[in-house]
């Protein structure tokens, strides 16, 4: 660690670290539910959550939050990932890969595009 | 680091980890190690989050699930359910007193939301062994703006704006303090951080130390800049040692990132700080004996003057900041004296930490304006008795303070108000004392406490305590006399007068404080031998009721001196000369047939 000298260094590290902490902010713009269930994990809904939370990593996407849940009864199309952004209707997706994770944070989070070739459902259950 | 999904917060207080924190977190990094969570489950270890009572307890964000009361097998069910399924594991959940659980207890219980937290608000949300989470916070930029763009004039002014007096308890005005001290003649200058926090039941300095020890650091250097100090003292007590060791890496760190040491960020500034660690004399956090002990003498205190702004640490001049007056400067510097004046009482700005202790539901730490009421404070936020009898009285301030009884309790919280009830603010410590507690035992608990810890300099606290512990000792053994009411105020009146410094002046108070508001108590005692809160043993009998006993023995088999005697199935009795009343009985009576009577 170099010694800080200036102000700009200090907001360099300030910036960095900020994001860690705004992790633990309860007012979030959307989130990403990824379905962990006992079908979801044999599908590999391990490996799309952490590629979903390093994709909002490499973009600097901090109000957004990822969440687990249980199965969703859509078992044959895991993996599942809901979407919700505030204002919108839920988009569930089937089938989501690592890359098509990656996708997903590119369109819809992003661009708020939905990604209709994985599209599973889309509104309130 | 990738960066984290979930983030665990889990407090690391003295308290929690007392009460079996480090195990949880092991049996949580050894669940989401299994379930190969590790990239995106993130667990800090954080300082005390307050609510002690509740301990060990953590926050899950970012739902922001507050879970209270773990053991290893909750964190192990918490994983599999709440971060694997995201299912909220109700069982640990904070219950209202209706049965209702609060997942997000952190931002609706009364306890959490109405605090404003200015001293302590890091603890308990950042890693305090991690200084990036500090500056994240607006950590070290007081200190930056400090060096780039004021004098210390400046400083100096802006802290007298904001109206900071000094939350060791008495009150002084920390500005003309630091103002004092820089227009002291001196080849050097010195900072101290009074950090030997000993009145019973108080521990907001422990807390800021421990869950946020570069705010001491980045303040001290600030104080240093101000009146023209380099080196600087952490006066912190033997009996701290996890503070201890969370400063020195702190110190380390802030070395590292340059922080403390050879011109600061650029500038001409150079700043050290070194700990010194107190050996247990309550005396020491009086700053003449505080700096005699620093000095390596014995921790004695002198005649003032001259005060340390003259003639402290090595006769050099010398400021003495407790550790939560420290705590409030970085944020006046970054947000400005009127930011800080716009939140508490005109006399009183911004806020004070309280210890909650005794009968009260939510014991723990909180930060509160000033000028909100003590009814507020202890029914609101410490959410009422826990016992359920009535609250009859609140000591504010520690062995030097005073009771406040439940008449008054919509008086604000302040540094005057509370001295006009002959109590102190003090520290911050707060004991609330219900019907049975006796007020002349509590008083004599206090003194008791001053009598061991007075230092025996002088003759007035070393002699005069002494005397009245003896009368309070008759009193309460049911041997007192009317004139010893008289006595005792004399005594008290001469020893405020005449002590040589803050510890026996205030000793008496306590004392003072019972006898204003509760001489029926006195009286009860002296002139009728009887103890009204049925507290004092030697005033006090137990009894059996012969109609409610079934003669079941269970009385008699627990009663560790064998004073209870009787058939099986017959009515029971006890011996009152050779009972102990350690109240064993009435806890096993399951026919609510013992009670206790005086006299």
């Amino acid at each position: 660690m170099s010694k800080i000298k200036s102000l700009e260094d200090l907001m360099k590290i300030k910036e960095k670290a900020l994001r860690d902490l705004q992790l633990r902010e309860t007012d979030k713009r959307g989130k990403i539910t990824v379905a962990m269930g006992t079908c979801g994990i044999a599908a590999g809904a391990k490996d799309t959550l952490k590629a979903i939370v390093e994709a909002l990593n490499e973009n600097n996407i901090n109000d957004v939050s990822v969440v687990q849940s249980g199965c969703m009864g859509l078992c044959e199309v895991e993996p599942t990932v809901e979407v919700r952004l505030e204002g919108q209707e839920p988009v569930v997706y089937g089938h989501v890969t690592p890359e098509n994770a990656k996708r997903i944070v590119k369109l819809h989070i992003m661009s708020s595009q939905v990604v209709t070739d994985l599209l599973v459902r889309k509104g309130e259950i | 680091m990738p960066l984290a999904a979930t983030t665990i917060l889990i407090c690391a207080g003295g308290a929690c980890i007392s009460a079996g924190e480090e195990s949880v977190k092991q049996a949580l990094e050894k669940e989401i190690e299994k379930y190969a969570l590790g990239d995106v489950v993130r667990v800090v270890e954080t300082g005390c989050m307050g609510a002690c009572s509740l301990g060990p307890l953590m926050v899950i964000y970012p739902e922001g699930v507050f879970y209270q009361k773990l053991t290893p097998q909750a964190a192990k069910k918490i994983v599999e359910e709440h971060i694997l399924k995201g299912r909220i594991v109700k069982e640990y959940l904070y219950k209202m007193p209706t049965g209702e659980a609060v997942p997000e207890a952190v931002e609706k219980l009364p306890f959490f939301a109405r605090q404003v937290k200015i001293a302590t608000r890091n603890v308990g949300y950042i890693d305090p062994l991690n200084i990036e989470e500090y500056i994240a916070r607006d950590g070290y930029f007081a200190l930056a703006k400090v060096l780039k763009q004021m004098s210390p004039e400046q400083v100096i002014e802006e802290v007298k704006k904001s109206g900071l007096r000094g939350r060791g308890g008495a009150g002084f005005p920390t500005g003309l303090k630091w103002e004092l001290t820089r227009k002291s003649q001196g080849d050097k200058k010195y900072i101290v951080c009074n950090a030997d926090e000993g009145d019973p039941g108080a521990f907001m300095d422990r807390s800021v130390l421990e869950g946020d020890p570069h705010t001491i650091l980045e303040a001290m250097a600030i104080g240093g800049f101000a009146i023209g100090a380099n080196q600087g003292y952490i006066y912190v007590r033997a009996e701290y040692p996890l503070a201890i060791e969370r400063l020195n890496i702190a110190i380390s760190q802030a070395k590292e990132y340059g922080f403390l040491g050879e011109k600061i960020m650029g500038s001409d500034f150079s700043f050290h700080i070194e700990i010194r660690i107190g050996a247990g004399a309550f005396v020491c956090g009086e700053e003449t004996a505080l700096i005699a002990s620093i000095e390596g003498k014995r921790g004695q205190p002198r005649v003032k003057p001259p005060y340390p702004a003259q003639s402290g640490v090595w006769g050099r001049p010398t400021v003495i900041n407790n550790v939560e007056t420290l705590a409030c400067i970085p944020p006046i510097i970054t947000k400005g004296a009127d930011w800080f004046r716009s939140i508490g009482t005109e006399k009183s700005p911004g806020t004070k930490v309280f210890a909650l202790a005794g009968k009260i539901t939510n014991t723990g730490l909180v930060e509160v304006p000033m000028g909100i009421t003590l009814k507020e404070l202890l029914y609101e936020i410490g959410g009422g008795s826990s016992t359920g009898k009535k609250i009859k009285a609140v000591q504010t301030g520690g062995p030097s303070g005073g009771c406040i009884p439940s008449e008054y309790f919509d008086t604000p919280v302040d540094y005057e108000s509370l001295q006009k009830l002959g109590a102190i603010m003090g520290s911050g410590g707060m004991i609330v004392m219900d019907e049975d507690d006796c007020m002349v035992d509590v008083a004599r608990f206090f003194l008791e406490f001053t009598v061991d810890e007075s230092c025996g300099k002088c003759t007035p606290c070393r002699e005069g305590t002494k005397q009245m512990l003896k009368i309070l000792d008759k009193i309460t053994a049911g041997e007192g006399a009317e004139e010893d009411l008289q006595e005792l105020e004399n005594l008290a009146t001469v020893i405020k007068d005449t002590s040589l410094c803050g510890l026996g002046q205030t000793a008496p108070n306590p004392v003072l404080s019972t006898l204003r508001y509760y001489h029926n108590e006195y009286e009860a005692h002296v002139k009728e031998k009887r103890c009204p809160s049925l507290k004092c043993k030697q005033l006090i009998r137990y009894v059996i009721d012969s109609s409610k006993c079934v003669g079941c023995t269970a009385c008699a088999r627990v009663c560790p001196v064998n004073a209870i005697s009787g058939e099986v199935r017959k009515v029971h009795q006890i011996d009152n000369e050779v009972c102990i009343r350690c109240g064993s009985c009435i806890e096993v009576c399951r026919f609510g047939a013992i009670s206790k009577v005086s006299p």
